[in-house]
């Protein structure tokens, strides 16, 4: 049934779900159960299961995370959740010493069902311990799932997959996408990790967008196409294991590729991923693959200087036209996305 | 009394002689992994083991040779993991420093400090919810209470009144630096009796004495919902990593060692054995029977497969 949702009740609606389904799923994570219930993403689930199955925890994410650890080595399901990813670095020894080897350490007799799931963002003004999003150091090291879901019905359906995958996960939620409704088409199976999506078909270019970028690069297609330029949006929703069949497949046709990641481009995923367009595309390119990203510095507070540090729509149809050796577009009448209108802060 | 003095003896005799065996076969270049041996320290592991049941969790160090064999009796499956090769538990990616077996319940080691403490408040938090009756058991060095996760974990077991017994296997040293060097107070145990926490210590090289005081700490847990920290001092013969004295480096006098050396556990319990009434030839014949199990191992391991290439990228997912 197709149904029209908001990325934080489609969030809601997986781990309820999974929690009906699977007694050993449970929640955990500072201030998971209090009156702001992550953003609403965990709503109603201490009602629902209790709170031997829904709970907060004091500010140790290296002792909780080692914990989920424990738990999932012995056969329950934690999903830790972590309300800025930025806190989630307390805990990069459990997740980069212990969680991602453990299962290869112990000849592949152990499983790490375990759930990480982190909130990314940006803008008004949350600064440089607020804002990061680090998909690419997760997915540096062998042994962590790493996945950015952007639309409402991948949401649901991709947590779903993560809660029942028999690795660890880490799930990167950007904070601005909880406010985005979209069809939820997906079953009670969910989607699977590691399929790349198709967000939007075109023959001219690709963009391939991770999180919010996708966002932007709808908007800078939906502009494009109507000056004739038909860009294609490819999400690959999984960042690591990565199926880049569909990217390769895209650039291979259109010949033209911006790769906007949401991350600082320096050594990033975004970087893997023209590598691997390069090596696989080779000879079919007409133009260099492209990066956008955050500026590399801090993201700096003040709203003039954070406006310059991330890349919009508007940075992805400039890459796009000198590519396409077109004339820069007047956008002085467009409508872009700015958080006055949507995100009013101050969380 | 004999009969669980020579199952102590003969625990603490197996990891002694095995680690030994190390020793004398190391400089083959044919055991590619460091070892951080725990000769002297044998008391605290198998005194420790022996209070609890098989079904208990415990979680270990690098220093591990000794919760390994003691829990798994398999010193087959050791030396095919220290010689690397594929008839081992972890197919030889665990080496000296990743022992586990899990399915003795001896769920994890790290080789940095104090990371494993918590994965027993996990174990632990399974068993409250299955209402199984386990414990789980941390085992650590002291080196680890000067880790933040230590005090996460145990502000954490005790908030949430987890079965978990905190096992402070004190060497006095983290590496080369004594406590004395590493800690802005005098006592470990008055701190941690401040948590709702039980605290046990003691300085004792006798196994069944440990084993009694973790037996108590394991009772006295079930009967208030508290964890249990428990202090076992000992001392570590050789040095941090590798398998030779290092009484010449400075940070420590081979004083220190003979004063030690003269409560060794192993002969402590052998002594006591002998005294007890049990014919030396009993408890020769344990030791023989080790030294068969042991030759028998090595040789084993050396002539067992090398895990094939293909085996490198096995097992990252499941």
């Amino acid at each position: 049934m197709t149904r029209t949702l908001s990325f934080r009740d489609a969030l809601n609606e997986a781990i309820v779900q999974e929690m009906d389904r699977d007694p050993n799923v449970f929640v955990f994570g500072l201030d998971v159960p209090d009156h702001k219930r992550i953003f609403g993403s965990t709503k109603g689930l201490v009602e629902r299961f209790g709170k031997e199955r829904c709970f907060g925890t004091p500010l140790s994410e290296e002792a909780m995370t080692g914990m989920a650890l424990g738990a999932a080595i012995s056969g329950l399901r934690p999903i830790h959740v972590h309300i800025r990813v930025d806190f989630l670095l307390l805990a990069m020894n459990q997740l980069l010493n212990m969680v991602s080897n453990f299962r290869y350490l112990s000849g592949g007799t152990l499983e790490v069902p375990l759930v990480i799931r982190a909130i990314i963002g940006r803008g008004w003004g949350q600064g440089a311990q607020h804002s990061k999003s680090l998909q690419s150091v997760f997915a540096h090291v062998p042994g962590l799932k790493v996945v950015m879901p952007t639309t409402p019905n991948d949401a649901k359906g991709l947590l779903i997959s993560a809660i029942r995958d028999d690795n660890p996960v880490v799930f990167l939620e950007h904070r601005w996408l909880y406010d985005v409704s979209g069809e939820v088409t997906c079953g009670e199976d969910g989607i699977p990790l590691s399929k790349t999506n198709v967000l939007r078909r075109g023959k001219d270019a690709t963009v391939v967008a991770t999180s919010w970028m996708n966002v932007e690069a709808l908007k800078a297609a939906e502009i494009l196409s109507r000056e004739g330029v038909e860009v294609e949006v490819v999400d690959p929703r999984t960042i690591a294991p990565l199926d880049d069949g569909p990217i390769i497949e895209s650039c291979a046709r259109t010949g033209h590729c911006v790769v906007a990641d949401y991350d600082w481009s320096f050594c990033g995923f975004g970087a893997e991923l023209a590598a691997r367009i390069m090596e696989k595309c080779w000879g079919k390119l007409r133009s260099p693959v492209s990066r956008v990203g955050f500026a590399h510095v801090p993201c700096p507070t003040t709203r003039c200087l954070e406006s310059e540090f991330y890349p919009n729509a508007v940075t992805i149809i400039r890459v796009i036209e000198k590519k396409l050796g077109l004339k820069e577009m007047d956008l002085s009448g467009e409508s872009f996305y700015t958080w006055e209108s949507r995100f009013r802060g101050p969380f | 009394m004999s009969d669980r003095d020579l199952a102590l003896y003969r625990k603490m005799q197996l990891i002694r002689r095995a680690e030994e065996k190390i020793q004398e076969r190391y400089s083959e270049n044919e055991m590619k992994t460091p070892v951080h041996l725990c000769i002297g320290q044998e008391a605290v592991v198998v005194g420790v083991l022996d209070a609890l049941s098989p079904e208990d969790q415990v979680l270990g160090t690098y220093r591990s040779h000794g919760i390994y064999l003691a829990r798994t009796n398999d010193p087959r499956s050791f030396f095919a993991e220290i010689y690397g090769r594929s008839s081992a538990h972890a197919r030889g990616r665990a080496g000296s420093m990743h022992l586990a077996s899990p399915a003795h319940g001896f769920l994890g080691t790290s080789a940095v400090v104090g990371t494993t403490i918590p994965l027993a408040l996990g174990a632990a938090f399974a068993n409250q919810r299955r209402k199984n009756g386990r414990t789980a058991a941390a085992i650590f060095g002291d080196g680890a209470i000067d880790e933040g996760v230590f005090w996460e974990s145990l502000n954490y077991a005790c908030l949430a009144r987890l079965p978990v017994l905190f096992v402070c296997e004190d060497n006095g040293l983290a590496i080369h630096s004594p406590a004395e060097e590493r800690h802005g107070y005098d006592s470990i145990e008055a701190i941690v009796e401040r948590f709702r926490c039980h605290v046990a210590r003691s300085d004792s090289t006798d196994p069944a004495v440990l084993s009694d005081l973790t037996r108590e700490a394991i009772s006295k847990q079930r009967e208030t919902g508290q964890p249990a920290f428990l202090h076992f001092r000992c001392y570590r013969y050789v040095e941090h990593v590798g398998i030779a004295e290092d009484f010449d480096a400075g940070y420590r006098t081979r004083a220190s060692f003979e004063e030690w050396k003269k409560r060794d556990p192993i002969q402590l319990v052998r002594r006591r054995l002998l005294e007890g009434g049990v014919e030396r030839k009993t408890v020769d014949q344990i030791d023989q029977e080790i030294e068969r199990e042991l030759e028998s191992a090595i040789a084993l391991a050396k002539k067992a497969p090398f895990p094939p290439a293909s085996d490198l990228e096995k097992d990252v997912f499941a």
